[in-house]
């Protein structure tokens, strides 16, 4: 169930980034399309501006989710844990599995010829591709992803 | 997602309703190989209908695609939205896919 967190006052120095939404999701790939609506309709709410959070928000978040589940698992289907910020500015969504990890610099590049009649290994590469700001922590069972709402740094407007 | 199955002509066209996500694919995979035993050849799937698609739906599309092929048919994709579109451009399957404007324009091309 979602726990819908009051916006969290960080003045704290240093403490930029508050969690304005918490979730815990079982490993259920059917509880990700209402979770992903939940986190676009708060994008909007915040005044982020609608052109990317259609196809980038979605999509991206969504890629992450099912990696999470379907990757990220003990034996005990452990929650995945969500966690996001929003702003008209900027858009956070830290995802989170229990399970053992991966090296996320090492997948091929499935838009090579050769891997692209394969059905699967798109997931990481559209989450880099739709988001800003993509970062795995060192296991590579957690993973932070920000949009921005003026593109990508260093993008020309 | 749901989906409606028509024939039109000798083409078995699958009308995709909703979002062809994670989770949802293997009734569209079984529709494809039934069709494909009961001797169907061209396939045309209008996304008319859906709003996005992730890695897992464009891995099914991948699928069917391949086993299309093995048995001597043709797939069509049409109607793809702004959205499916780039994802499709993002991820050079534009270039495995024969994407249509239309179902017009995808029939008339088989």
């Amino acid at each position: 169930m979602t726990d819908a967190s009051p916006p969290q006052d960080h003045r704290a120095p240093g403490h930029e980034t508050g969690v304005d939404f918490r979730a815990e999701l079982p490993p259920d790939v059917d509880r990700i399309p209402a979770l992903l609506e939940e986190i676009v309709a708060r994008a909007r709410a915040a005044g982020f501006p609608h052109g990317r959070l259609r196809l980038n928000l979605r999509v991206g978040v969504c890629e992450a989710l099912s990696n999470a589940m379907q990757h990220g698992q003990t034996e005990g289907r452990a929650p995945i844990r969500v966690e996001a910020s929003f702003s008209s500015a900027r858009i956070e969504v830290r995802i989170a599995d229990r399970g053992g990890g991966f090296d996320p610099g090492d997948l091929p590049d499935p838009t090579l010829p050769e891997n692209l009649a394969r059905p699967g290994g798109r997931g990481v590469f559209l989450i880099r591709k739709l988001m800003d700001e993509v970062e795995y922590n060192d296991v590579g069972n957690s993973l932070r992803m920000v949009l921005l709402a003026g593109g990508p740094a260093g993008e020309a407007g | 997602m749901t989906f409606q199955v028509n024939t039109e002509g000798d083409v078995t066209v699958i009308a995709v309703e909703g979002q062809l996500i994670v989770g949802n694919r293997q009734e569209l995979k079984q529709t494809v190989l039934d069709a494909l035993e009961a001797g169907s050849r061209k396939f045309l799937i209008d996304f008319a209908g859906t709003g996005y698609i992730d890695s897992s739906g464009l891995g099914v599309l991948v699928s069917l695609s391949k086993k299309i092929r093995e048995h001597g048919g043709e797939l069509r994709l049409a109607n793809l939205n702004d959205d499916l579109r780039s994802l499709f451009e993002l991820t050079k399957l534009d270039t495995l896919f024969q994407i249509s404007k239309s179902r017009e324009e995808a029939q008339a091309s088989f």
